[in-house]
Order: C-alpha cells, then structure tokens, then sequence
C-alpha cells in the first residue's frame, strides 16, 4: 500500500476531483440501472397477472 | 427424427426457457461483479503503482478503458441479434437486442465521463473534438437513436426490422472507432494492448484492467439478463406460461 493515511487516498495525489469525479460516476450509474431493471421486471410481472383477472 | 433436431436446437430460443434458465444465472453474475470489482479494484488501488508521468490520475484506466470496450462489444453483439431477429423472424433474438441497447449506451456515457474527467488533468482539456471521441461521441448517439425508434413503434415486429437496420448501418462505426487512433492524429493516445506487440504499461495495472474487464462483463450479463426478462414478460404478457408464472407470484 503506498497511501499513508485515509485523506493521502481521498487526495489521490492531487487528483482526487478527477478520479472520484470518474469512479463515483460508475458508482452511480451502476447502482441505478440495476435497481431500474430489477423494478421493471417486478413491474411487468405484476402487470402479467392483472391482465389475468381483467 | 427431424422434429426432435427442431426440439433441441429451439429449447433456448424460446422465451420460457430462456426466462427460466436467466433467473438461476442472474445471482450468479451479480456476485462475480462483485467478487471481481473487489479484487481489481484492490489491486488496482492497493497494488498498482503511481504513474511515473500521470501520478494517480491514470488509475481512471481501469473504469475507462473496460466501459470502453463494453460499449463497442455490446454494439456489435446488439446489432448481431437485431439482424438474426430481422432475418430469422426470431422474437428472443430481437428481445436481446433491445435489453443490450441501454447498459450499451451507459457503457459508452461512462466512457465520454472518465475521460473527460481523464482528459482534464492530463491534456489540459474536459472535451476535444478528435477522431476517437467524435466517433464514441456518435456510438452514444446510434445507442439513443435505436432505443427511441424501437420505442416509437408499438407493433414488435415493425419495432424489431427498424431497429436491426438503424443498429446494422451503425455498425459501420464501430471499425472506424477502433482505428480512429490510427487513421487520424488523434489527441487520444493509440491502443496500449494489442495481440501483436507486449503491452505499453505495468503488469500490475494490465491486470486490475483486466479483472475491472471481466467485472464489467459480469455486470453486463448480470443487467442484460434481467432487462430481458423484463422485456419477455412484458411482451408475452397474454401468454399461458406467464400468466401461471404471475398467478403463482400473487398467491406467494
């Protein structure tokens, strides 16, 4: 490990903007689609079973 | 003889059946994204040294270069089953297309981001109109403008043959954005890994790249899987199989 502390990490030497700007994009683009199929195949799933009783 | 030769080759090409076998595979990519972002991460933070020119910007490298190639991979693999779709009349083929199309174009905006959050501390620059970006830039556009027209247009099938030729003259930029860096003086630097010569950089940082790769490639199989689920649901709505398979979900 060559950081020695938990703000020389977050400072990434300088380029902490620039490299939590990239990896925090990631992060949030891959938490969101996940949740975003997850509730459409609930969704089209629910919806299977109303045409059901209609 | 011939009916059960029919049988087989059909057996994951019917949407039940992929429905099915999909379910039981999906946990499975989710946990190796998981276990793989971990370790390439680790390496890729922990192990991997500072850059002897970039410092620690380089470490963008193992985010942009894998969404890079997944929005390129994803685009012929979509384009290839909207033309098997369009051409066999095969509905899951043209189901797969459409679920690939929207984890494509995050892949692809993913790419544009980290580098211009890459492009800034390194060229002085978020954005510069070179060959490389342009034709990513225009990859992003071909991804929007495939989901809009199959979106546009209720009836599946007509959706479908739209779609495979929109993604089939698309596919023509893909070629273009692997050589951009070769055929133009580009800004962007040229490819760092090719099959011909050793690879330009640390082997430590090679594999995090790698690994980070293969997570992306979890991921993606992982999200497609589930969107195509979604779509076979929603598009085989009125069929026996799903109604059982809604009827089963309500009462549990």
């Amino acid at each position: 490990m060559h950081w020695n502390s938990y703000a020389d990490f977050v400072h990434m030497g300088g380029y902490g903007l620039y490299v939590w700007g990239s990896y925090g994009a990631a992060l949030v683009l891959m938490l969101i689609e996940p949740l975003l199929v997850v509730q459409r195949r609930r969704r089209a799933l629910a919806q299977a079973g109303d045409g059901e009783t209609a | 003889m011939k009916r059960t030769t029919s049988l087989r080759w059909s057996t994951y090409a019917a949407p039940s059946r992929f429905y099915a076998l999909a379910g039981k595979l999906v946990p499975w990519f989710w946990a190796a994204t998981i276990v793989l972002s971990a370790i390439g991460l680790f390496i890729g933070f922990g192990i991997a040294p500072s850059d002897f020119q970039q410092g620690d910007a380089y470490r963008i490298i193992f985010i942009h270069v894998p969404a890079a190639w997944m929005s390129m991979v994803i685009y012929g693999v979509m384009a290839l089953f909207a033309v098997l779709g369009w051409a066999f009349n095969t509905r899951l083929s043209s189901m797969y297309a459409r679920a690939l199309a929207p984890t494509g174009a995050m892949f692809t905006f993913l790419a544009l981001w980290t580098g211009a959050f890459w492009g800034k501390p390194t060229w002085g620059t978020w954005w510069v109109w070179d060959a490389r970006i342009t034709t990513e830039f225009i990859l992003l556009l071909l991804y929007v403008g495939y989901i809009a027209l199959t979106e546009a247009i209720d009836d599946e099938r007509r959706a479908a043959h739209a779609g495979a030729l929109l993604a089939l003259v698309g596919a023509v930029n893909l070629p273009v954005i692997r050589y951009s860096v070769v055929w133009w003086n580009t800004l962007h630097q040229g490819a760092t890994i090719s099959m011909d010569s050793a690879p330009k950089m640390a082997a430590t940082m090679l594999i995090a790249m790698l690994i980070m790769t293969l997570a992306f490639w979890a991921y993606s199989f992982a999200v497609v899987f589930t969107r195509a689920r979604a779509i076979v649901l929603e598009q085989e709505g009125d069929t026996e199989w799903v109604r059982a398979l809604a009827a089963r979900q309500t009462r549990a």
